[in-house]
């Protein structure tokens, strides 16, 4: 049995790490899916959201702020808050540009806050980052005295952390579906599919579409929070805009914009998709030689062709099912009878 | 006063050069196929980095095979629009402008897979200032710069103005239907487009190389400056996009000037915010930019 512990820890951290990309693609869906605004700074909000987190339940620490130890559903809970605060000014300013104006704003934005964290040593430590986040569930093996599953107490501290992830998507997913089935969700995919129509039936398109971007926002922020405690330690690196804000991308099309299922389906695909060629790259020799050429930095360069793999990936879904995976269904109407 | 000029100045003005360049490729890609080609900058890595490998293997200098190197990224332009654009033509835009952010990254991990990702000189050596300038302090990279702009920008003009396809570009950017009724064929001005974008966007990489290095993050960085300088213009005026150009470049040197007291105004790791501070503030209180472009 205990042959297969690496296995199933290894089963255990790849469905965290699929939850909590879950978490960020639903973020996203409500903002694209449902409103169609183009956030291309999900990497800003999520890394607002990681920060906020890891700041505020470190134990103190000299080189950066916070160090307060606070509780962590708290944080976590701060984290939303404070990731929606930012978003409801990148809203007020940016939410009526034109869909690729938008994505631009965005993604300035996220470089901004990226700079920040960077930039601002005594806040964040700068590229060291922080370190010694606390995780959920961290030690309830031991402490609780469960039984030792696979032989180690400590499996039950991954396994509360992966259900704890995984009851916040469910919880998320039933929301949001509420959501879209609702007058609310009505109008947001009145505002995506014409704003002009929308508008003239009386509706603020403008205050409809900071709704949207906020909550989406407070959700990426959540993703963040999560995403720290996993990681354990964070520098300016969490919000790469390619692993955080085009692998949600990515994510939310390939399983299908505006339906939460899909969301979720393309968030563990694409994650699958991601880790398991990593683990095709490290079974690379390092060098080969084709005809006499050697060809070396074979693990290295592969990390790139991943890369290339999920674009050729998007490309695909976007020219032959642009819906996803898993179409929009919409909410039907209420028949009279006749 | 002198020293305002060469260190703050004159640096901004080589800065705006580059961003000008790369901003007309971004204009004319907006105003022709309707699109933000968010690739644009990752275009411009390709390019870059085939001009050093061509550097390497003739041992020649960077502006001698940038043609060469232009004509190949140009080609490789055509062949992304053929593969990846041209499905969406009556889609709407903004499955072009998700098409065009996966490209970026596909690119970029492209370039870094094949010359790696470690820091490379484009050109070796230090370089003295010009004597006979004096007290202007300014290497012979940065005439070459300034002077290559100047020579490319009367190069575009005269394409814009006096040629055939570059009058069925302007009248294309004006209004798509009307054009198409009086008999331009929109796939070719498509195509000369790509080709002045890619060839634009190589020459401000490669003058870029010159001052600086060669690195496969280049063109993404430079990527938010092109499109502030863009929008500053007015989307789809390639005059606008040079004005906006050597305005963002300008700034984003003098913002690090110490104007109050003896400290930078702004810490130099934030340069890069002064092109978007400038960009959100251009979309929300004048949208159309400062030569009047298209309103969207």
């Amino acid at each position: 049995m205990e042959a297969y512990y690496g296995y199933i820890i290894y089963g255990i951290t790849l469905a965290s790490m699929g939850g909590i990309y879950a978490v960020l693609t639903l973020g996203l869906n409500i903002q694209w899916g449902f409103t169609g605004l183009f956030n291309a700074g999900v990497a800003g909000f999520l890394a607002v959201g990681a920060y906020t987190q890891a700041l505020l339940t470190t134990p103190v620490a000299a080189r950066h702020i916070g160090g307060i130890e606070l509780p962590i559903p708290l944080a976590m809970l701060i984290a939303m808050l404070l990731s929606a605060v930012v978003a409801y000014f990148v809203a007020r300013i940016c939410v009526r540009l034109r869909s690729d104006y938008l994505a631009i704003a965005t993604i300035g934005i996220a470089e901004i806050l990226r700079l920040g964290f960077k930039n601002e040593l005594w806040a964040t430590n700068g590229p060291r980052g922080v370190s010694q986040i606390p995780k959920a569930f961290e030690g309830i093996g031991e402490s609780w005295d469960l039984p030792e599953i696979l032989g180690a107490q400590k499996t039950w501290d991954q396994l509360g952390f992966l259900a704890m992830v995984l009851i916040i998507v469910f919880v998320i997913y039933i929301l949001l579906e509420r959501a879209r089935t609702s007058p609310w969700g009505r109008v947001m995919t009145a505002i995506r599919e014409n704003e002009e129509a929308a508008s003239a039936v009386g509706k603020n398109v403008e205050s409809f579409r900071v709704e949207s971007f906020v909550i989406g926002a407070a959700i990426m922020g959540l993703g963040g929070a999560l995403l720290a405690q996993y990681l354990k330690q964070i520098d300016p690196q969490v919000s790469d805009p390619l692993t955080a804000t085009f692998l949600v991308w990515v994510m939310l099309i390939a399983g299908g914009s505006a339906n939460n299922k899909g969301a979720i389906l393309g968030a563990f695909l694409l994650w699958f998709v991601w880790s398991g060629t990593q683990i095709l790259s490290g079974l690379l020799p390092n060098e080969i030689v084709v005809f006499g050429f050697e060809i070396g930095n074979l693990q290295v360069r592969s990390a790139y062709v991943r890369i290339f793999l999920i674009g050729l990936i998007l490309q695909f879904i976007l020219q032959r099912r642009p819906e996803g995976l898993l179409p929009e269904k919409r909410p039907g109407a209420q028949r009279k009878a006749t | 006063m002198m020293e305002f000029i060469n260190f703050y100045l004159m640096p901004g003005v080589v800065l705006g050069c580059i961003y000008a360049l790369g901003a007309i490729g971004i204009s004319l890609t907006f105003g022709i196929l309707r699109f933000s080609n968010f690739a644009h900058g990752d275009t411009m890595t390709f390019g870059v980095y085939v001009t050093l490998s061509l550097v390497l293997l003739s041992g020649l200098h960077p502006l001698v095979v940038a043609p060469l190197a232009m004509a190949i990224t140009a080609l490789f332009a055509i062949g992304i629009d053929r593969a990846f654009y041209k499905p969406f033509r009556k889609s709407p835009t903004i499955m072009l402008v998700i098409a065009s952010f996966g490209l970026m990254l596909m690119i970029r991990s492209a370039v870094q897979f094949f010359w790696g990702v470690q820091l490379q000189p484009m050109v070796k050596g230090i370089q003295k200032p010009v004597a006979w300038l004096d007290p202007l302090r300014l290497p012979p990279k940065h005439l070459l710069i300034i002077g290559g702009t100047v020579l490319l920008m009367i190069a575009v003009h005269l394409l814009l103005t006096r040629t055939r396809i570059g009058k069925a570009m302007r009248a294309t950017s004006d209004s798509p239907e009307l054009a198409k009724i009086t008999g331009i064929d929109t796939e070719a001005v498509i195509r000369m487009t790509w080709i002045v974008g890619a060839c634009l966007a190589v020459a401000a990489g490669v003058f870029l190389a010159i001052d600086t290095h060669v690195e496969t993050l280049m063109g993404f960085k430079l990527l938010l400056p092109m499109f502030a300088a863009a929008i500053l213009g007015g989307i789809g005026k390639p005059y606008g996009a040079v004005a906006g150009g050597l305005v963002i470049g300008i700034a984003e040197e003098l913002s690090a000037y110490p104007w109050i007291g003896t400290t930078p105004l702004l810490n130099p790791g934030y340069k890069a915010g002064v092109a978007f501070a400038i960009m959100v503030a251009m979309l929300i209180w004048r949208p159309q930019g400062l030569f009047r472009g298209r309103q969207f």
